[in-house]
C-alpha cells in the first residue's frame, strides 16, 4: 500500500526538469499544429532551447540523493550526470537533423517533438527507482523511437526499420516485464531499495530461483536496449534503414540512457546478487566486443558499420559494469561521455556525405576525401583513430578507464580480450582512413551545412584535446559513480 | 673549460653542420615543392634520426643536386666544422701541455648518467697524460683532415652530411679517450663504430660501400661482444666501472678465480682476454681484421681518419688505459703480444702484393697496429702509445697523399696503372716520400724513434713471446720498407702506364689539400724527435705519472735502452735492404716480380687473397648464417609465423566476419529466435557456472 500522501510530500520539485520538458513538448506540439506552413525549423530550434533550459534546471538541482513520488523517482549525482549527457545527445541530434529533414523532404515539426518525448522517457529511466517507473520511462522512450525510426514513411527501408524495431522491442519489453513480475513475485515489492533489502537478507549463495530468472530476463530486456549480444540483431537493420540523423540519435541518446538504467538496476536492487550477474555481464560484454569487431569488417555501408561499432562499444562499456565496482561505474560514465562526443562527430561527417542531391552511405564514397575535403577527412580520421583507441585521443582514455577497472577487479582475462577485440576493431576504423587518404577520388561532396561543420569542429576539438584537460569530466564522473554506490 | 671545449666542440660542429647545413641545402623539406621526381631524393632523408618536420621554407628548392654545384649549406658546414675543430685542436694542444708537462691531471665531472642500484656511471672527462696525448693528437690530425676534406669533397652532393659525420666521428673518439669509466668508454667505442659505419657507407648508392659498411659494423660487433662481456665481468668483480675505483682495487682481486665449464682460471686473465677481444675488433687484429681493407670504400679522408686518429687506435688506447688490469694478467699479455706480432707479420706479407694504393696503406696500418699491440703486450705501453702517436701523423699523411694521387689520376686507384707522374705532382710526391720514410723507420723520421723503441722493448722483455715478437717485427719491418717503396716507385716513377687522357689531366691538388699535407709531413718528420725523450726516454715515468701502470717486475721499458747494438741496428738494416730490394724489383729489373710470382704461384695467390681469410669466414660464418637465415625466413617466419600469425589470423578474421555478416539475415523471426536462444543460453550458462 502506498501511504496516503499530500501534494507537498510528493517532492515533485525534484522532477522539475522532467515536468518542464513534458509541458514544453506539448506546447510545441500545439504550436506546430496551429501553424499553416511547416514550422520544423522553428520548432527544432525551440526544442534545442527547451533542452538547454532543461539542462540548466538539472544543473540547478544540487543536493544529495533524494526521492520523490513515494519512492518511484530518485535524484542523485549519477542521475544528473547521465541526464546531462542525454540532453546533450538530444540537442546535438536535433541540430544535426534540421538541414537533413529539409533536404529529404521530411520536414515535419513532429520530429523534434518526438525527440523531446523520447528524451523525457530517457530522463525518467535514469531516475527510475522502481520497476514500475522503470518500465514507464522505457516505454515512453521506445514508443517515440519506434515512430522516428519509421519517420521517412515513404521509404521502404525506413518503415521496415521501424517495424523491426517495434516488433523486437515489444519482445524485449515482454521479457523485461516477465522478469519484473518474477522479481516482484519473489521479493514482494517493486521498489529498488526494498528489493535490495529482501535480497540482502536472502542466502547469498542460494538466492531464490525465481529472482535469478527474473534477473536474467530483466538483464535481457535491458541488453536489448543497449544492443548487446545476443540481443543486438535489430541494430544493423535499424541503423541502416532509419534516416541518418535518427541513426545518429539512436547511437547515442538511448544508448546512454539504457546504460545508465542498466547501471542503476544492477548496482541498486540487484547489488546483493553481484556474484550472480557478474558472469552474465562478462559473457554479454565479450560477445558484444567480439561481434562488434568481427562483423564490422565485412560491411560496405558506413551506417551499418557504425551499428556494429556501437555494439562493440557497448561491449567495452559493459566491462566497467562487469567489474562491479565504483571504479567500473566511473569507467563506464567516462566511456559513454567520450563515446557520445566521437559518435556524434562521426555521424555529423556521415550526414555530410551528400552527392548530387542524394545521401550516399558507402564506405567507398569516402574515397579520396583527403583531397576533396581535407578538413572533414582529418576530422573523420581523428574520430576513427579515437574509436580505435589510439592515444592521445579521447577514445583511448575511455578504454583505459574501463580496462583499468577490470584489471583492478582482478578480471585480467576480460581486459585482455577487450584489448584483443580492439585490435581487430582497429582494422575497420583504419580502413576508413586508408580509403579517405589513399584511394582514388570518388568525387567531392556537396558543401557542408554550417550546423554540421560546427558540430564536427566542436566534437573533433574535444576528441583531440581531451587529454589536455580531462579533469572536469573525470572528476564529475567520479562523483556521479560514487553516489550510485554510496547510496 | 679547455677540456670540455676540446671534446664537445666537434659535437657542436657536427650538429650545426648536420642540422643547419642540411637545412640550408633543403634536405629537411618533406615534399620537394614542384620538383617531385627531379632527383631531390638524392639528398637522402634517411641520414638523420631526427624526426624533423620543418615545413616548406620555400627557398632555393630547384636545381640543386643535378650538377653537384656548391649549395648554400656546403660552405656553411665546411666553415663551421673546420672552425669548431680548429678551436678544439687548440684547446686539445693546450690541454696536452697543461696536463702532460705542467702535471695538471684532473677529472671534469659533467653529470650523472646512470644511477641504478650499485651501478653508478657518470659523464666525466678524465684528463691524464694518456688522454691528453690522445686528445691532442686526435684533434690536430682530425682538424687537418677536415681542412683537406673541404677540398677533396668539394664536388660532393651532400657536403654538410659528410662534414657532420667527420665531426661526429671525432667527437666519439674524444669521448672514448677521455672516458672516466668503462661505460663511457663503451659509449665512445660504439659511437666510433656508428660513425665509421656511416662514413664507410657514405656513398650509399654503391652496393660495395654498403657491404663494406655492414661488414665493418658486424666484425666490430664480434669484438664488442667480448668487450661488453669484459665490462660486465669487471663490474661483477670490482662492483664498479669507474677506472680509479677499479685500479685501486686490482691488487685485492688479483687472485680471484672463476670456474668456467670445469676449467679454473684467474678472473683477471679472463677479463683481460675478453677486453682484448674488443680491442682486436676495433684495432683490426688478426682474425678480426677483415673489415679494415674493405673500409677503403669510404672517401679517402675517412680512411685517413679511421687509420690515423680515430677508430683503429682505440683498441691500443684501451689496453694502455687498462694497464693496471693487464699488468696482473701475464697470460693475457702474452696473448696480446703474440696476436700483435702475428698481425704485424701477416699484414705486411699481404701488403707486399696488393695493387690498390689504399689497400696497401690499409694493410700497413694493420701491421703497424700489430707493433703497438706487441709493445703493449711486453708492458711497454709508453712505446705503444708513442708509436700510435707518430703513426697518426705519417699514416694520415700517406692516406691524404694517396687521396691526392687518386684525385690527380682521375679516381684511379690501381698502382699498376700509374707511374711516372712525380714531376707533375711535386708536393704530393714529396710528402709521400716523407710518409714512407717515416713508416719504414729511417733515422730522423718519426717512425724510426717509435718503431725502434717498440722492437727494442720487445727484445728487452726477456720472454719467449717477446723474442718471437721481435723477430716477426723485424721481418715485418723489412716488408714494410719493401711495400712502401714498391708503392712509391710504381706510383710516381717508371714509365707512365695510364692512358694519355688521364695523364694529361694529372695535376697538383689545390692549396686547401696540400697545406694539410705539408703540416702532416712536418709532424711525420719531427714528432719522433721532439717527443722521444718525454714519451719513452729514461724518465718516461715522470711524463706518464699515474696514467700508465707498469708492474715493478716488468723491465722492458728500462732495459730497452740498453739492449745489444745489433738489436738496435737490425731494424734499420732490414728497412734499408727492403728499400733496396724494391728498387731492384721495380726500377732496375721490372720483370723480376712477375717471374717470382709465376715461380711461387701458390704463395703469391695465398698472399694476394689475404691468406684466404675472407673466403674462410665466408664458408664458416657467412654462408651457414645465410642458410640458417633463409630457413628461418622462409620456413620459420614465412610459413609458421606469418602463416599462423598475421596471415592466418587475418584470414580467420575474414572468415569469422563473413559468417557474422551472413547471420544477419534480415528476417525478424530469425532475430527474435536469436534473442530467445540467447536468453536460454544465458540462463543455462548461469546454472552451469554455478554448478561448476
Amino acid at each position: 500500500m502506498i501511504p496516503a500522501t499530500t501534494f507537498a510530500s510528493l517532492n515533485w520539485s525534484l522532477a522539475l526538469p522532467e515536468i518542464f520538458l513534458a509541458c514544453a513538448a506539448m506546447v510545441l506540439l500545439v504550436f506546430g499544429v496551429t501553424r499553416k506552413a511547416d514550422p520544423q525549423r522553428e520548432v527544432s530550434w525551440l526544442s534545442v532551447l527547451v533542452l538547454a533550459i532543461t539542462a540548466a534546471l538539472v544543473l540547478a538541482q544540487g543536493g544529495d540523493k533524494a526521492q520523490a513520488f513515494a519512492g518511484l523517482f530518485v535524484l542523485d549525482g549519477f542521475a544528473r550526470f547521465v541526464k546531462l549527457m542525454v540532453l546533450l545527445a538530444a540537442g546535438l541530434g536535433i541540430v544535426m537533423s534540421i538541414s537533413y529533414l529539409e533536404h529529404e523532404k521530411l520536414s515535419r515539426f513532429e520530429y523534434p517533438v518526438l525527440i523531446l518525448l523520447a528524451t523525457l522517457g530517457m530522463m525518467m529511466m535514469v531516475s527510475a527507482n522502481d520497476l514500475m517507473s522503470l518500465y514507464l520511462g522505457l516505454e515512453l522512450q521506445s514508443l517515440s523511437l519506434y515512430v522516428i525510426a519509421a519517420f521517412a514513411r515513404d521509404s521502404e527501408r525506413s518503415t521496415e526499420a521501424g517495424l523491426k524495431y517495434f516488433v523486437l522491442g515489444a519482445l524485449a519489453s515482454g521479457l523485461l516485464l516477465y522478469g519484473a513480475s518474477l522479481v516482484y513475485g519473489f521479493a514482494g515489492t517493486t521498489n529498488f531499495a526494498a528489493i535490495a533489502d529482501v535480497l540482502t537478507r536472502a542466502d547469498a549463495a542460494k538466492p531464490p530461483l525465481g529472482v535469478v530468472f527474473g534477473l536474467v530476463f530483466v538483464a535481457a530486456g535491458l541488453s536489448f536496449k543497449v544492443s548487446a549480444v545476443p540481443f543486438h540483431m535489430w541494430t544493423p537493420d535499424v541503423y541502416e534503414g532509419s534516416p541518418t540523423p535518427v541513426t545518429a540519435f539512436f547511437s547515442v541518446g538511448p544508448k546512454i540512457a539504457a546504460v545508465g538504467l542498466f547501471l542503476r538496476v544492477m548496482a541498486g536492487p540487484f547489488a546483493p546478487m553481484l556474484g550472480q550477474w557478474q558472469q552474465l555481464m562478462v559473457l554479454i560484454s565479450i560477445g558484444s566486443m567480439a561481434l562488434g569487431a568481427f562483423a564490422a569488417i565485412g560491411q560496405s555501408n558506413i551506417k551499418r558499420l557504425m551499428a556494429y561499432s556501437s555494439i562493440g562499444h557497448m561491449g567495452y562499456a559493459l566491462i566497467g559494469l562487469a567489474a562491479g565496482t565504483a571504479e567500473g561505474v566511473h569507467g563506464v560514465l567516462v566511456y559513454m561521455a567520450i563515446y557520445l562526443v566521437m559518435n556524434v562527430g562521426t555521424f555529423a561527417c556521415i550526414l555530410c556525405m551528400r552527392r548530387e542531391g542524394r545521401m550516399v552511405e558507402g564506405i567507398d564514397d569516402l574515397a579520396g576525401l583527403a583531397r576533396t575535403d581535407p578538413l572533414m577527412a582529418l576530422a573523420l580520421a581523428i574520430f576513427m583513430f579515437s574509436m580505435a583507441g589510439i592515444p592521445p585521443l579521447a577514445g583511448f582514455f575511455g578504454k583505459l578507464y574501463v580496462f583499468l577497472a577490470a584489471v583492478k577487479a582482478g578480471m585480467w582475462a576480460l581486459a585482455i580480450i577487450g584489448v584483443l577485440a580492439s585490435v581487430v576493431g582497429a582494422f575497420y576504423y583504419l580502413r576508413i582512413i586508408k580509403v579517405m587518404y589513399f584511394d582514388a577520388d570518388a568525387g567531392a561532396f556537396e558543401p557542408r551545412p554550417a550546423a554540421l561543420s560546427a558540430v564536427i569542429a566542436g566534437t573533433g576539438a574535444v576528441t583531440t584535446l581531451f587529454f589536455v584537460w580531462p579533469a572536469p569530466l573525470v572528476v564529475a564522473a567520479q562523483a556521479a559513480a560514487a553516489t550510485l554506490f554510496g547510496g | 673549460m679547455l677540456y670540455i671545449a676540446a671534446v664537445f666542440l666537434p659535437l657542436l660542429g657536427c650538429l650545426l653542420a648536420g642540422l643547419i647545413g642540411q637545412y640550408l641545402n633543403g634536405v629537411w623539406r618533406l615534399v620537394p615543392a614542384g620538383a617531385a621526381g627531379h632527383g631531390h631524393d638524392a639528398h637522402g632523408h634517411d641520414d638523420h634520426a631526427h624526426a624533423h618536420t620543418h615545413g616548406d621554407h620555400g627557398q632555393d628548392d630547384h636545381g640543386h643536386g643535378h650538377d653537384h654545384a656548391p649549395q648554400p649549406g656546403d660552405r656553411f658546414a665546411q666553415m663551421i666544422t673546420v672552425l669548431c675543430m680548429a678551436v678544439a685542436a687548440l684547446c686539445g694542444v693546450l690541454a696536452f701541455f697543461d696536463v702532460a708537462y705542467a702535471g695538471h691531471a684532473r677529472t671534469v665531472t659533467l653529470f650523472t648518467f646512470i644511477d641504478s642500484g650499485s651501478l653508478e656511471v657518470s659523464w666525466a672527462l678524465r684528463y691524464d697524460t694518456l688522454s691528453a696525448v690522445m686528445v691532442g693528437m686526435v684533434t690536430v690530425v682530425s682538424t687537418l683532415i677536415h681542412v683537406y676534406s673541404v677540398g677533396y669533397m668539394a664536388h660532393d652532393k651532400t657536403v654538410p652530411r659528410f662534414m657532420a659525420y667527420l665531426s661526429l666521428f671525432t667527437f666519439a673518439m674524444l669521448m672514448l679517450v677521455t672516458a672516466d669509466n668503462l661505460v663511457q668508454l663503451f659509449f665512445g667505442w660504439e659511437g666510433v663504430g656508428l660513425a665509421s659505419y656511416l662514413l664507410i657507407g657514405y656513398w650509399y648508392e654503391r652496393p660495395s660501400a654498403g657491404a663494406a659498411a655492414i661488414k665493418a659494423f658486424l666484425v666490430n660487433r664480434v669484438g664488442d661482444l667480448g668487450f661488453a662481456l669484459g665490462i660486465a665481468g669487471v663490474f661483477l668483480l670490482f662492483g664498479s666501472v669507474e677506472f680509479s675505483t677499479i685500479f685501486a682495487a686490482v691488487a685485492e682481486h688479483r687472485d680471484a678465480v672463476v670456474n668456467i665449464a670445469g676449467i679454473e682460471m684467474r678472473t683477471l686473465e679472463l677479463l683481460c682476454v675478453l677486453l682484448f677481444i674488443g680491442a682486436m675488433g676495433k684495432s683490426a687484429q688478426l682474425g678480426l681484421h677483415t673489415w679494415l681493407p674493405d673500409a677503403m670504400e669510404g672517401p679517402t679522408p675517412v680512411s685517413a681518419l679511421i687509420h690515423a686518429a680515430t677508430m683503429v687506435t682505440a683498441g691500443v688506447f684501451m689496453v694502455a688505459r687498462l694497464s693496471p688490469l693487464f699488468e696482473y694478467a701475464p697470460n693475457a699479455l702474452a696473448l696480446v703480444t703474440l696476436v700483435g706480432a702475428a698481425t704485424a707479420f701477416f699484414a705486411a706479407t699481404v701488403g707486399c702484393v696488393q695493387n690498390d694504393i689504399k689497400r696497401v696503406i690499409a694493410y700497413s696500418t694493420c701491421s703497424q697496429l700489430g707493433y703497438m699491440f706487441f709493445a703493449a703486450g711486453v708492458s711497454a705501453y709508453p712505446a705503444a702509445i708513442f708509436h700510435l702517436f707518430t703513426h697518426a701523423f705519417f699514416k694520415a699523411l700517406l692516406f691524404l697523399g694517396a687521396g691526392s694521387v687518386i684525385h690527380a689520376m682521375s679516381d684511379e686507384q690501381d698502382i699498376r696503372r700509374m707511374g711516372g707522374i712525380w714531376r707533375k705532382v711535386p708536393i704530393t710526391y714529396t710528402v709521400m716520400w716523407i710518409g714512407s720514410l717515416a713508416l719504414a723507420g729511417i733515422p730522423l723520421f718519426a717512425g724510426y724513434y717509435s718503431k725502434d723503441m717498440v722492437l727494442e722493448a720487445a727484445w728487452a722483455s726477456h720472454t719467449a713471446h717477446g723474442r718471437i715478437a721481435y723477430f716477426l717485427g723485424i721481418a715485418a719491418a723489412f716488408m714494410t720498407a719493401f711495400y712502401s717503396w714498391r708503392l712509391l716507385l710504381l706510383t710516381f716513377h717508371g714509365t707512365p702506364r695510364a692512358d694519355k687522357h688521364v695523364m694529361d689531366h694529372v695535376h697538383e691538388s689545390p692549396l686547401v689539400m696540400t697545406v694539410p699535407l705539408m703540416l702532416l709531413a712536418a709532424g711525420a718528420v719531427f714528432a719522433g724527435m721532439a717527443f722521444y725523450e718525454s714519451f719513452v726516454g729514461h724518465h718516461f715515468a715522470e711524463f706518464w705519472r699515474e696514467a700508465i701502470f707498469i708492474a715493478p717486475e716488468h723491465h722492458a721499458m728500462h732495459d730497452a735502452h740498453d739492449v745489444a747494438t745489433w738489436v738496435k741496428k737490425l731494424p734499420l738494416v732490414c728497412a734499408l735492404s727492403g728499400i733496396a730490394l724494391a728498387y731492384v724489383f721495380y726500377l732496375l729489373r721490372p720483370e723480376l716480380p712477375g717471374l717470382i710470382a709465376a715461380r711461387f704461384q701458390g704463395l703469391y695467390r695465398f698472399l694476394l687473397n689475404k691468406w684466404y681469410f675472407d673466403e674462410l669466414y665466408d664458408a664458416i660464418f657467412v654462408r651457414p648464417s645465410m642458410a640458417l637465415g633463409r630457413v628461418l625466413w622462409k620456413g620459420g617466419d614465412g610459413a609458421v609465423i606469418d602463416g599462423l600469425g598475421p596471415d592466418g589470423v587475418a584470414a580467420a578474421t575474414r572468415a569469422v566476419a563473413a559468417r557474422a555478416v551472413r547471420a544477419q539475415t534480415g528476417f525478424v523471426y530469425h532475430y527474435a529466435f536469436v534473442m530467445l536462444a540467447g536468453l536460454v543460453a544465458l540462463v543455462t550458462l548461469w546454472f552451469m557456472l554455478r554448478a561448476g
